[in-house]
């Protein structure tokens, strides 16, 4: 609704909106608490966000011809129309996903404003997903706003090259907003989900617009599709992550494995190969647990993917995955070279790596990853490991 | 850091139909390399086939293979803090079983002539 309305404001009035828009829910709260439900909720909510609007630009004009006096009654003044029809809708935030994700913005701002603007969560949602005060969030959001007031980015233009160039960005953003939710800092499940859940939605719009449905975009799909698929198995009631390979694979969601094949299939009509792609790839392999070929498949797309877009965590998984399939001596030898002194990943890879052979390097490992681990989580995970090795190094004296 | 360049030489064409072995050995190297964030550009496969030698007053012979047996078949720009850890990269890249070898070049930067 408020990317409708934005439509017809500009984005420069985004608060308008977002305010006609509240109101509306105000009246619906008012109204139907006492009258009931409406026979058809949505249409009423429209209706009235489209007379509220209507007032608005009224108002609107009554001050800028009476109070300023500038414009001439000669100029007459049209009422536009509010067009609220579900091509309009798709269109709108179709519009509104490419004006939120703006390179004006940091990435983490551009999240923050797509969690607010286009998913309708509030400061303190965001702020609990972030592990951030309400304060930072506040003020990152205004920054935010400001900053696409400055760009002057028009909601109509919807048109082919507009599309085209910025589409990267948007599929991003989109791409960093389910990391959010998948990799999430925070412990609340509920909260993950919605973010995951939020980005598959906002992506399947962009699947359904012919201008935006890229191969890129179906890959970016299915890879969210298959991550999300194990998103119930992939952390107990504590909210404590599980590891994959001790993950119950009945909790895994067979229907969107099913939808990220198909994704995944649309993906590939074309020669293009993005990030998207091999990461799809790779999470379609580890949907899969019985090929016995299935790590050396995803060390080749884990070969591609760090030649194509460097990453420590990339570097890292395309590591381990050597490992499953060269043993673990080998990936030491691929593993001592990445050096990365900083990661805690890197060093409990280390420990993984060396537990079967040499445990007392592989607990000293573990313990600079201990140190060096954010999370009250990952550290009790570490620790139990640890326990582990000692226990086993005390019964084979 | 420096940049380096590869050059790939073989006597046999590498490109001509390498088992998925052979590929899955290559890529291995090439990814091992990417983990460390030292390559700068992976570079291209060079034809050997599509080929041609231009010389002076317009002689143009077909291929590298006229003169020489071995032929550049490649190449790719890694970083490394010295020639030495640029030639221990070169040295996992299972060119040299098929009897290839690789030229390790230092890339020339402004006031560097040597």
């Amino acid at each position: 609704m408020t990317a409708v309305l934005c439509r017809h404001f500009g984005l420069q009035h985004m608060e308008i909106a977002e305010d006609i828009v509240s109101e509306t829910f105000l009246k619906a709260t008012e109204t139907w608490e006492i009258n009931g439900l409406p026979e058809n909720p949505v249409a009423w909510l429209y209706t009235v966000a489209k007379n509220k609007a209507k007032d608005y630009l009224k108002r609107d004009h009554l001050f800028e011809t009476q109070v300023k006096g500038v414009l001439m009654a000669a100029n007459t003044h049209t009422e536009p129309e509010f067009d609220f029809g579900q091509q309009t809708i798709s269109d709108s935030q179709l519009a509104m996903i490419f004006a939120v994700c703006n390179p004006a913005n940091s990435p983490e701002a551009q999240i923050c404003l797509a969690l607010q603007v286009l998913c309708g969560f509030s400061i303190a949602e965001i702020a609990q997903a972030f592990l951030s005060k309400t304060e930072t969030i506040k003020k990152r959001l205004l920054r935010a706003r400001a900053n696409l007031r400055e760009d002057n980015f028009q909601l109509t233009e919807l048109n082919a090259t507009a599309i085209s160039s910025r589409l990267e960005v948007v599929l991003r953003t989109l791409y960093l907003l389910f990391n959010e939710g998948y990799f999430s800092k925070t412990n609340n499940h509920l909260i993950r989900k919605d973010l995951c859940s939020e980005a598959i939605r906002l992506t399947l719009l962009l699947t359904e617009n012919p201008l935006t449905n890229t191969t890129d975009a179906n890959a970016l799909l299915a890879l969210m599709c298959f991550q999300s698929s194990r998103l119930d198995a992939r952390a107990n009631e504590a909210g404590e992550t599980i590891l994959f390979e001790q993950q119950d694979k009945s909790l895994w969601s067979k229907e969107l494995i099913e939808k990220g094949n198909y994704y995944l299939v649309n993906a590939c009509t074309g020669n293009a190969v993005s990030k998207y792609h091999l990461e799809a790839g790779i999470a379609y392999w580890h949907t899969t647990p019985t090929d016995e070929r299935k790590w050396e498949y995803i060390l080749q797309l884990y070969n591609e993917l760090v030649v194509m877009a460097y990453s420590p965590m990339t570097a890292l998984n395309r590591t381990f995955a050597f490992a499953k399939v060269y043993g673990h001596e080998a990936g030491i030898r691929e593993a001592l070279p990445l050096n990365l002194t900083e990661s805690n990943d890197y060093y409990a890879l280390l420990g993984y790596l060396y537990a079967d052979t040499d445990p007392d390097k592989a607990i000293d490992y573990y313990q600079q990853a201990v140190t060096l681990a954010k999370s009250a989580a990952e550290k009790k995970t570490l620790g139990k490991e640890i326990t582990r090795l000692r226990e086993k190094k005390n019964n084979r004296i | 850091m420096k940049d380096f360049v590869l050059i790939f030489r073989n006597s046999d064409n590498p490109h001509a139909k390498p088992s998925p072995e052979e590929l899955q050995e290559r890529m291995n190297w090439m990814g091992g390399i990417a983990a460390q964030n030292k390559l700068v550009d992976k570079g291209n496969g060079l034809s050997a086939s599509l080929a041609k030698t231009v010389r002076p007053n317009n002689v143009v012979t077909d291929g590298p293979y006229t003169e020489i047996k071995e032929f550049i078949s490649g190449y790719m720009i890694v970083k490394a803090a010295t020639i030495e850890d640029a030639v221990e990269m070169a040295k996992g890249n299972p060119i040299f079983k098929a009897g290839g070898n690789i030229e390790v070049r230092a890339v020339l930067t402004p006031g560097d002539n040597s």
